[in-house]
């Protein structure tokens, strides 16, 4: 067994969070040049150009990349052969109070909006440390602890959305309510988007397997066939929208569209479609 | 390329045209959803308004906290949308022009044809390249309210495009005409 302290998970957290806030991930990077080249309206163009520029004065200068530095959310992969101890003071502390004090140190250390209410409806009132984050732990196997943290803004979680469909359908009714949610989700939600798509599970699993989609790389289709084919064609139909760039018209409305799968009960087809914007802010680490 | 200065002038605002690029200089106040009910509240309740809105200009923005020396952090535009219910109070009352992204609703189009008002839409997720347009920033009410008070700020060439002009004009509508989709 290999033991990993505490306070490693906490320092480890508190540079992601940093790290993702500041610098664009090189293959986001590389799509919208990608997209600027191939633009067909100059207009368009020129605001990914401008997303472009914006990407280097955040790295150059230390600011953020966008204001909303997003509600944190954090994916813990555990090797089975891997203890997570404290090794410090306090034998009560958990992998969740770690993960938090690594948000609440790099939001505060980082410049970074705190952007968190403690009660969803009663006040409001800010916890000012972006903390609590969502964790979503898992165990896998193995001797390596991984650790991915998303910035996710508001305006772009606020255009997802679930559906169960009748599990008769046919794939392309699936699709075109796809390209229906983020037609919907438009300029309000900064695009080009990366789209995460979850299909199957039940409610909740489709919902999670849409926001882990976007963890996996623009460059790296579906090792599946049907699915594959099935992101092309989704981005294909998302990019003739002609919604462009920051919805002000053009040939980029999406850089890449991610799905991911599970089985699912014979009476269902639960579908969630996770909308991200082209601040796709995430970090990961081995440890 | 036009250029605006804030506040705004009755005549410079009813000639600018739905795709119209501007670029903004002068003062600039910082509200977003609590400020908004907030101030729609003082309103309601016939109190004095902590900023003046004749032909004042809202940012729809909350941005980061600034560095040690800096003026203000990241400050992009966030959702307009969502002050869809609070706008067309404010501009009843003088405010001329709102600049966020994304859509408005028909109510607010109604009330910036209804007062003459435009809508400009500004670079979102850009919030490091906008903060260099951004030469001052104060809080001026709320403070309670952290990244969601209201501030008075102070631009220089300040990017943006005319979304909704105060003719019922909608660079959304023509680029939806214009995609057919």
């Amino acid at each position: 067994m290999r033991t990993i302290g505490f306070e490693q998970v906490s320092r480890t957290v508190e540079s992601l969070c940093i790290a993702a806030c500041y610098e664009l991930p090189d293959d986001v990077r590389a799509a919208l040049e990608a997209a600027a080249a191939k633009e067909s309206h100059p207009a368009a163009a020129k605001v990914l150009a401008q997303l472009l520029d914006n990407a280097r004065i955040a790295a150059d200068e230390r600011i953020p990349l966008c204001q909303d530095t997003g509600l944190t959310v954090v994916f813990v992969e555990q090797g089975a052969d891997v203890t997570l101890a404290d090794t410090g003071r306090n034998d009560r502390i958990t992998l969740i109070d770690a993960v938090n004090e690594g948000v609440r140190a790099g939001y505060e250390k980082g410049f970074l909006r705190k952007s968190v209410v403690a009660d969803p409806l009663n006040g409001r009132v800010n916890t000012g440390t972006n903390t609590p984050a969502i964790v979503h732990h898992s165990l896998v196997a193995g001797d390596r602890l991984r650790i991915s943290v998303m910035a996710k803004g508001g305006g772009c979680e606020n255009k997802s959305q679930f559906r169960m469909f009748r599990p008769t359908v046919e794939a392309s009714e699936v699709a075109d309510w796809i390209v229906e949610v983020v037609k919907a989700a438009g300029a309000d939600a900064c695009p080009p988007f990366v789209v995460g798509v979850g299909i199957g599970g039940n409610f909740e699993l489709s919902c999670l397997l849409s926001k882990k989609a976007l963890l996996r790389g623009l460059a790296e289709p579906h090792p599946n066939a049907f699915y594959a084919q099935m992101e092309s064609e989704l981005l294909a139909a998302i990019n003739a929208l002609g919604v462009g760039p920051l919805g002000l018209g053009g040939d980029t409305t999406a850089l890449a569209v991610r799905i991911e799968t599970a089985p699912c009960h014979i009476a269902s087809l639960p579908v969630a479609v996770n909308i991200e914007c082209h601040s796709h802010r995430h970090k990961t680490a081995i440890l | 390329m036009i250029e605006l200065r804030a506040p705004l002038a009755d005549n410079d605002v009813r000639r600018l045209k739905a795709g119209d690029e501007v670029v903004l200089c002068g003062v600039v106040y910082t509200a977003r959803d609590m400020a908004h009910k907030r101030l729609c509240a003082a309103l309601d309740d016939g109190q004095e308004l902590p900023i003046d809105l004749n032909g004042a200009v809202i940012y729809f923005v909350g941005p980061t906290p600034a560095r040690p020396g800096a003026v203000i952090g990241a400050a992009g535009p966030t959702t307009s949308s969502r002050m869809d219910p609070f706008s067309p109070k404010l501009i009843a009352h003088g405010l001329r022009a709102t600049m966020g992204k994304g859509y408005r609703s028909d109510e607010v189009r109604q009330a910036l044809k209804e007062y003459g008002a435009v809508h400009l839409a500004t670079l979102g997720g850009a919030g490091a390249l906008l903060s260099k347009h951004i030469v001052g920033a104060e809080i001026v009410a709320y403070e309670d309210l952290g990244t969601e008070a209201i501030r008075r700020l102070e631009v220089v060439d300040f990017p943006a495009v005319v979304a909704y002009d105060a003719a019922g004009g909608s660079v959304y509508d023509m680029i939806r005409d214009r995609s057919g989709v």
